[in-house]
């Protein structure tokens, strides 16, 4: 069975919540949009307080071409835009909104039949996936519409589709593929429409052996859509891991990116957001969270209106547990920790894990012994202790040279260590540094 | 005897060919170093600090001789004599850079910033800050990592483990400014020592609104104003809801500390108040003010 070539992990899957169907989530009191909740730039707020909005207006534009449009999620009165305290763990610019009623756009289609035929061209798809503000819904949060668009020269081959969820404990793009396959499957060939390509492949590890099926099932009334059963390895969900693992292609270090080795690659729920868009025109506005965690009453899947807090999804599955040592958003493996349960569901946020003080506490730092397990088992093919020890003494030459920014973040490395060196938080700290000298290099040129 | 007279014959030619060779070599590829600049490497420290914006006392020695006046540069460590020595030795005039000193302006302490969650990630202010705004509900001020503490050569600066926060040795303090590149959230700044090393410094660097400010630290900015209309110098500036006072314009005459609802303006090296002066005897407090102000 494929699998990516150098290096991964296998953490306990933990998938706690895989048998739990998605169940919508009640409506907020109030519902927080921060502005900056994609990469790119910020998102410029369009409305003022006492605005009066419905589910699906728009409420933010994009600003410059690699940014998203943000929608309400509810209907009701701009209460202010304000500082507050998101994901990132700072204040910054939200709009928040008392809601009143559940008041839909006219335009939005919300008939649960099958939209199957397309009828747009390529260009009118890719504007209306920019228009619905749709970001990578695997918790990057890159504008989608932006890889759809590659730059001139370069022709894609192979659109890649990313059904993985190697996260342990996430189980948000599992239960989609089970319960809107052929959604997706329109969304794909949407995909494949707006890029101009014959083929797609839809990557999924077989400890989903459900999902393989009813996705194998269902692709054979689509062209072109074939499914590929992948071996069980962390951190496959990475776009680079994906690329070599499905169609064996090995991406050269950045500023390579995907389309250079001929390959789009999009999320499960990034298909299914842009299925919606294109076929029932509604925007990015709710989307499937996973609420889990092991001292948890009920770990579920919800469909959760953006900008409800979080507070409210740990209360549906069961209140917040007193054994709780961290809260996580996102999985355990690149997720982070957040500062309060008041945080707003944003576009990325693809599960909130909370974990037990037992599982939370992080050992003691202990030397380097000189194991290499983390050479080993760097997906990328770098050598995080050396990064981390570059890093540590601002050797920043070094850093750059060593190819830090390659390094994905997948935290295998941390994972590993046995004398629990916190590797990944000095090649963070390393990128950072490492990023704002090229930056200011090629601000130079 | 002939096999000696052999070794000695050879190694002599060897030995006159090599010596001819350096020799043309030295003349060829000599390159010119003007002595002056081991001269004033000479009275320099020699603690390589980099304060002084060059790579090391011989590269800030190399710009003395190279430039046409020594005005713009200054050797924090050594200070005016050092400055002077160099001048004396390069021909030039002097200029007396005054001499400045690193004020931490944080003074949100454990009692005062009351904290809210717990970082249990590398103890280092860099990473902390790129992971999130802190223990605290500020997320300008002082995350007490101790990155300061790290950097400083001349051992300065140490962490306060009362406080949590970083103090300065002043005696210590050479101002090369290594601490204030290190701090991620700039909260330490080289201010000049002022007259008597007197300093009125506003301790806070959060830029919050009030309300916000208010609610994160006993002792924070709210931007109230009140020490912008008690200063009869016009020293201090709102900006960003933070107030800042022009170590320059300052002429040290103490009215706005007593102004500020929040304690945040904190004064250094002022004679001790006594509680409440009633009669005018004593009034060291009151006096302090003017007599600063004519020694300017």
């Amino acid at each position: 069975m494929k699998t990516f070539s150098i290096g991964g992990v296998h953490p306990s899957e933990n998938k706690l919540s895989a048998g739990s169907p998605i169940s919508v989530l009640d409506l907020p009191k109030q519902a927080i949009f921060p502005l900056a909740q994609h990469i790119g730039a910020p998102a410029t707020a369009i409305v003022k307080r006492g605005d009066v909005v419905r589910v699906g207006t728009k409420i933010a534009d994009a600003t410059g071409p690699v940014s998203a449009a943000i929608y309400s999620s509810v209907s009701g009165k701009v209460s202010k835009i304000e500082n507050v305290v998101d994901a990132s763990g700072y204040a910054k610019p939200a709009i928040i909104i008392d809601v009143e009623g559940d008041e839909w756009e006219e335009s939005i289609d919300r008939s649960a039949e099958l939209k199957k035929d397309i009828s747009l061209s390529a260009e009118e798809i890719i504007r209306k996936i920019k228009e619905a503000g749709i970001v990578g819904m695997g918790g990057a949060c890159f504008p989608a519409h932006v890889k759809l668009m590659p730059p001139p020269g370069l022709k894609a081959e192979y659109l890649v589709i990313n059904g993985v969820e190697c996260e342990p404990y996430l189980t948000a793009d599992h239960r989609l593929m089970l319960e809107k396959a052929d959604e997706i499957m329109v969304g794909v060939s949407l995909l494949m429409k707006a890029i101009g390509v014959k083929e797609a492949f839809i990557g999924i590890e077989n400890n989903k052996p459900d999902a393989i099926a009813i996705m194998s099932e269902k692709s054979k009334s689509y062209t072109g859509i074939s499914i590929v059963p992948l071996k069980v390895q962390y951190p496959q969900g990475g776009e680079k891991q994906l690329i070599d693992a499905v169609l064996g292609r090995q991406l050269p270090p950045p500023p390579a990116i995907p389309i250079h080795v001929g390959a789009v690659v999009q999320n499960v729920g990034t298909a299914f957001a842009v299925y919606e868009a294109v076929q029932k025109n509604k925007p990015l506005f709710e989307r499937v969270v996973t609420i889990t965690g092991k001292a948890l009453k009920s770990p579920s899947n919800y469909l959760v209106r953006m900008g409800t807090p979080m507070s409210q999804l740990i209360d549906a599955a069961g209140g917040l547990p007193e054994d709780t040592g961290k809260i996580i958003g996102g999985g355990p493996m690149m997720g982070k920790a957040l500062v309060s349960t008041e945080i707003p569901i944003t576009k990325g946020s693809s599960g909130v894990l909370l974990m037990t003080k037992k599982e939370a506490v992080r050992g003691e730092i202990m030397p380097c012994i000189r194991c290499a397990k983390c050479v080993g088992v760097c997906p990328m093919g770098l050598e995080p202790y050396l990064l981390s020890n570059l890093s540590a003494k601002s050797n920043w030459e070094r850093v750059e040279k060593e190819l830090v920014m390659t390094c994905i973040e997948c935290g295998s490395c941390q994972y590993t260590c046995p004398s629990n060196r916190p590797l990944v938080d000095y090649i963070r700290l390393g990128k950072n540094v490492v990023g704002g000298i090229i930056r200011a290099r090629n601000a130079k040129k | 005897m002939n096999l000696i007279l052999i070794a000695v014959i050879s190694l002599g030619v060897v030995a006159l060919i090599s010596a001819v060779v350096l020799y043309a070599a030295s003349k060829k590829f000599a390159v010119y170093e003007d002595p002056r600049i081991a001269q004033v490497a000479e009275v320099l420290p020699q603690a390589n600090c980099g304060g002084c914006g060059f790579p090391g006392c011989s590269g800030f020695a190399a710009a003395c001789v190279k430039a046409d006046s020594l005005e713009k540069l200054n050797c924090p460590v050594g200070g005016a004599p050092t400055m002077e020595q160099v001048a004396k030795i390069l021909g030039k005039e002097a200029t007396s850079a005054e001499p400045q000193v690193a004020v931490v302006r944080c003074n949100g302490s454990c009692e005062n910033r009351p904290r809210i969650t717990q970082y249990d990630g590398v103890k280092s202010c860099a990473i902390a800050h790129a992971t999130y705004g802190g223990e605290t509900a500020c997320s300008y001020g002082c995350l007490g990592c101790g990155d300061c503490c790290t950097v400083c050569n001349f051992d300065a600066i140490r962490m306060n483990p009362e406080t949590g926060l970083p103090e300065v040795d002043e005696n210590k303090c050479t101002a090369c400014g290594a601490c204030v590149k290190a701090c991620p959230r700039t909260i330490i700044e080289l201010r000049p020592k002022g007259k008597r090393n007197r300093r009125m410094v506003v301790l806070c660097v959060n830029k919050d609104k009030g309300a916000v400010a208010n609610k994160a630290c006993k002792v924070s900015c709210i931007a109230c104003g009140k020490c912008v209309k008690a200063c009869p110098f016009e020293a201090i500036e709102i900006n960003n809801n933070l107030a800042y006072i022009d170590p320059i314009k300052c002429k040290l005459c103490g009215k706005c500390e007593p102004e500020c609802p929040k304690s945040a303006i904190q004064s250094f090296n002022f004679p001790p108040k006594k509680a409440k002066p009633t009669t005018e005897e004593s009034t060291p407090a009151a006096t302090t003010a003017p007599v600063a102000e004519t020694s300017h």
